[in-house]
């Protein structure tokens, strides 16, 4: 019955569904700034529904410091995002747990696809928010440096005047990601091989090393 | 489940762990791991008993004092009281002292000292005096450097915030103060602040400064309202001149962080000085109403009395042709430093991203050729490219100021990268950059902004401090570095506290001043009014409601130290002579219940405090300065009765303090007053000496 999803996707399925309980618990993303004047670090960390900062006061110090070259202020009130990721990230975890109950192969492909369009659209989201902060600075900013920008890297690392900003998934990120990858896992088991007896398997293996040990 | 599937979910699920493994470890600081390499604790070890190479004065800024370090150990030898009352000697406290605080405003209790300036032959230090200014009530100090103390003092009117100041001449003859601050200096001063275009002007002020005591202001230029900020004078080629920075040409009255930071360029007021001279001598330059106080401390009394001088002589560049030009320099400059050879003009434009350089030459060329781009308020301004000898490109963020080295390297600080970038005069180009922790301000080369500078050693001046010490709170110290630039590389040798902000230093070879330090006064040349030389002049005398007791002050006693007659509602001046004529013998003197501070007495110095007693009872006075063996001893007793008690005014030595001069003297039951009977009352009437100010 080939519609039907293993057992063992099943409960992949599941478990990446639950992992996403992390996205509530733990922030996504977190951007680091590295300056000599900040032995302590500052930076900041971007939950599913608000950004703030790595130390309590980094994000106004950083905003703070983002009006000297006219960037405008962090503000995650004004982040329409903020308001409608946890019902996204809601929906996939429970529509997950249902696909895992329901145990179809189409719904776990359907879930699959959501997830991975709404991963997409997130990181090209975040991406527009980095690069709106980066270009769209007052004209009237106090240091103007021709040709410049303050564009974050999305991931990875870069110099920013006298800032190099590290950017990256944090565990709330890291474990959206294994929650893909699981159900992506679960799907691959899904096609890879039909759904096949527990126990006839147990016999085919059983079969396979008698020889062996008989020789 | 098959292996290779197992794997793949191990490796999601590490991931995972991972992240919050890895988030962990990211982070942290930079600067604890920048040490100091190879012998760099040699270099600024100054073993036991020996001294530093350098005497280095760092301005005590908001504290208002200055403070001295010997370099390279970086230790701090003392404070220095000039603008602010010092509780710990009683400098604006006591009688003697209070006189130096006086200004137009009142007596104003604090400062905030910005610039050490030690004065200058031929462009070179002499080590003759040290100058500093005081940016909030613009003041200049001058400072003797044979006694490490604040001699003169004079307030620059028509001025508000005197931040480039108290730069001076090479010649010696001037120092300079400078409006940071734009205000009213028309008869009307009671303006709306929105007229600031119109209303709002600047000043640049020439101090006359080459003779101690005889501080005055020869004469003041006035300018468009822009913010003067910092200033140095011409040497060489460039003598004769003055340049200051100015920003804020926008004329911004409000948010001046973003509206004064507008204009690609600013300015730096070039000052003719000969010419401006000549201009004031020839009658141009308006005599107006300008009272400004001069505090001067007497050398034989050592009392500080204060003129009030009624004008100053203020002069329109507009009536005078030739006295100033404006250079356009990027952006919103700060420092403007001059090079040994005075052919260059270094600017520190604080949000330019290049350092601009002018030259000398192309700049009297340019005069000569009236190269002139337009002018504010009949001021010409000289063309950007007809001015500037070259730009270093890429140095840095926020560059501040620059000083020499004198084997043609320059050496500029960066405030929001944070580093000191060391480049090349004639090519521009960066050959070394250190990071500094954190933020530097003002940089000091000993000697770095003379003809010849000493080298060797720069002093990174840091405000911000954060983890470079023990933290101690929210309030901490803040940060120096010394670094080594006798070679190609910079090398960082040390750091060390600072108090108060030093904004900027100078440093002077010790041996320039170490051998005339005086090390204590001669009681004999004590022509305070109040002296007791010896116990024999010691006693207590009434004026009105006013009691003056005259007391010595000797290991280890005073005397006299039993004293009575006082009234509830007196006023009592304790007139106490350290009588002691050896090296590092300080007597203190507290009295409970004083609203001032203690006195510290040198050897040979008189100080007065003046103590008003609060209820009847009788208190204790002591020496507050651990002097000696019996320093505990050394103590005495006033009474304070009630009004209409029939207490004589009696000064008496106690029969402790009898035997003890009787040992220290050798005559038995000698000194002042042999019992009580023989009390010493001074006479009613007040010496024709008169007394200390009040």
């Amino acid at each position: 019955m080939s519609s039907r999803l293993p057992f063992r996707s099943r409960v992949l399925t599941a478990l990446g569904a639950a992992l996403l309980v992390g996205v509530f618990i733990f922030p996504i993303w977190r951007i680091d700034l590295e300056a000599p004047q900040y032995p302590e670090g500052i930076g900041m960390l971007i939950h599913v529904n608000a950004v703030g900062g790595v130390k309590p006061n980094d994000l106004n110090n950083i905003n703070g410091l983002n009006h000297y070259i006219g960037m405008k202020a962090i503000e995650p009130e004004s982040i329409p995002e903020l308001t409608y990721m946890p019902w996204i990230v809601g929906t996939l975890l429970v529509s997950g747990l249902l696909v895992a109950l329901w145990g179809r192969r189409a719904a776990l492909v359907g879930w699959v696809s959501l997830f991975m369009v709404v991963g997409v659209l997130g990181i090209v989201d975040f991406w527009l928010w980095g690069y709106d902060y980066g270009h769209n600075l007052d004209p009237q900013a106090i240091i103007k440096i021709p040709d410049m920008v303050y564009q974050p890297p999305l991931i990875g690392s870069k110099q920013l005047l006298n800032f190099t900003a590290h950017s990256w998934p944090d565990i709330g990120g890291m474990m959206a990601a294994a929650s893909f990858l699981l159900g992506a896992i679960a799907l691959y088991l899904a096609y890879r091989k039909p759904a096949e007896p527990r126990p006839a398997r147990a016999a085919a293996a059983e079969r396979a090393l008698r020889p062996q040990v008989a020789g | 489940m098959r292996a290779p599937t197992k794997k793949l979910i191990l490796a999601t699920v590490s991931l995972a762990v991972g992240g919050v493994l890895l988030h962990s470890c990211r982070g942290g600081g930079t600067g604890a791991t920048n040490l100091a390499a190879g012998d760099a604790a040699t270099r600024v070890y100054v073993p036991p008993g020996q001294h530093d190479e350098l005497y280095s004065f760092m301005s005590g800024g908001f504290s208002g004092q200055m403070t001295v370090y010997g370099i390279p150990s970086g230790r701090l030898l003392k404070t220095i009281p000039v603008f602010s009352q010092s509780p710990e000697n009683g400098y604006g406290y006591n009688e003697e002292t209070k006189a130096m605080l006086q200004t137009t405003h009142g007596f104003i209790p604090w400062d905030d000292s910005h610039h050490p300036e030690l004065s200058q032959t031929d462009g070179a230090i002499n080590g003759n005096w040290l100058f500093i200014n005081a940016v909030n009530t613009p003041r200049i100090a001058r400072l003797d450097l044979t006694r490490f103390e604040t001699d003169e003092i004079i307030e620059i009117p028509n001025s508000a915030g005197g931040h480039a100041s108290p730069f001076t001449t090479p010649d010696g003859k001037y120092v300079v103060s400078a409006t940071r601050f734009s205000v009213p200096l028309g008869a009307e001063r009671d303006v709306p602040i929105d007229t600031y275009a119109e209303n709002f002007k600047g000043t640049l002020t020439f101090v006359k400064a080459d003779e101690p005591g005889k501080m005055a202001i020869a004469f003041q230029i006035l300018m468009p309202g822009f913010n003067y900020d910092l200033g140095r004078a011409g040497k060489g080629p460039s003598e004769g001149w003055f340049f200051f920075t100015s920003y804020n040409s926008e004329l911004a009255y409000t948010k001046l962080e973003v509206n004064a930071s507008q204009n690609d360029k600013d300015f730096i007021a070039a000052v003719d000085i000969r010419r401006a001279e000549a201009c004031v001598a020839e009658g141009k330059a308006q005599t107006i109403s300008a009272p400004h106080y001069h505090n001067v401390v007497d050398e034989t009394t050592r009392i500080a009395s204060s003129t009030v001088e009624p004008s100053v002589k203020l002069l329109d560049p507009a009536a005078c042709p030739g006295s100033v030009y404006y250079l356009p320099t990027p952006k919103s400059p700060h420092g403007v430093d001059v090079d040994p050879t005075g052919e260059y003009i270094v600017a520190g434009g604080k949000l330019a991203t290049v350092i601009p350089v002018h030259s000398t030459t192309k700049l009297l060329a340019a005069i000569a050729g009236k190269k002139f781009d337009g002018e504010v308020s009949g001021i010409p301004i000289i063309r950007y490219e007809d001015v500037i000898a070259g730009e270093v490109q890429k140095p840095g963020l926020g560059p501040l100021h620059t000083e020499f080295d004198g084997k043609g390297f320059a050496y500029t600080s960066m405030f929001i990268s944070s580093e000191v970038v060391k480049w090349k005069l004639g090519t521009w180009e960066v050959v070394d950059r250190i990071p500094v922790y954190y933020s530097v301000g003002h940089l000091m080369i000993p000697g770095g902004s003379t003809k010849s500078p000493y080298g060797k050693y720069l002093v990174s001046l840091n405000k911000i401090t954060k983890d470079r010490y023990l933290p101690t709170g929210p309030e901490m110290a803040q940060s120096a570095q010394l670094i080594d630039i006798s070679g190609d590389k910079m090398r960082l040798l040390l750091d060390f506290p600072t108090m108060g902000e030093p904004h900027y230093a100078q440093a002077l070879p010790a041996e320039m001043l170490k051998d005339k330090q005086v090390k204590f006064l001669n009681l004999a040349e004590n022509a305070n009014p109040w002296v007791a030389r010896s116990a024999t002049e010691g006693g207590i005398s009434r004026q009105g409601k006013a009691v003056h007791v005259k007391m010595i002050a000797v290991r280890s006693h005073f005397a006299p130290d039993n004293l009575e007659g006082v009234f509830l509602g007196d006023t009592v001046y304790f007139h106490v002579t350290n009588i002691e004529q050896d090296w590092d013998i300080l007597h203190g003197f507290a009295v409970m219940g004083a609203e001032n501070s203690e006195l510290i007495m040198v050897p040979g110095e008189t100080r007065t405090l003046k103590w008003i007693p609060k209820a009847i009872g009788v208190y204790p006075f002591y020496c507050t300065d651990f002097c000696s063996a019996l320093h505990q001893e050394m103590s005495g007793y006033i009474r304070v009765s009630a009004p209409g008690t029939s207490v004589a005014l009696s000064a008496k030595t106690s029969r402790k303090a009898r035997t003890q001069l009787a040992r220290s003297a050798g005559i038995p039951g000698g000194g002042v007053g042999a019992g009580p009977s023989a009390a010493r009352a001074m006479p009613a009437a007040v010496p024709a000496t008169g007394g200390p100010r009040q």
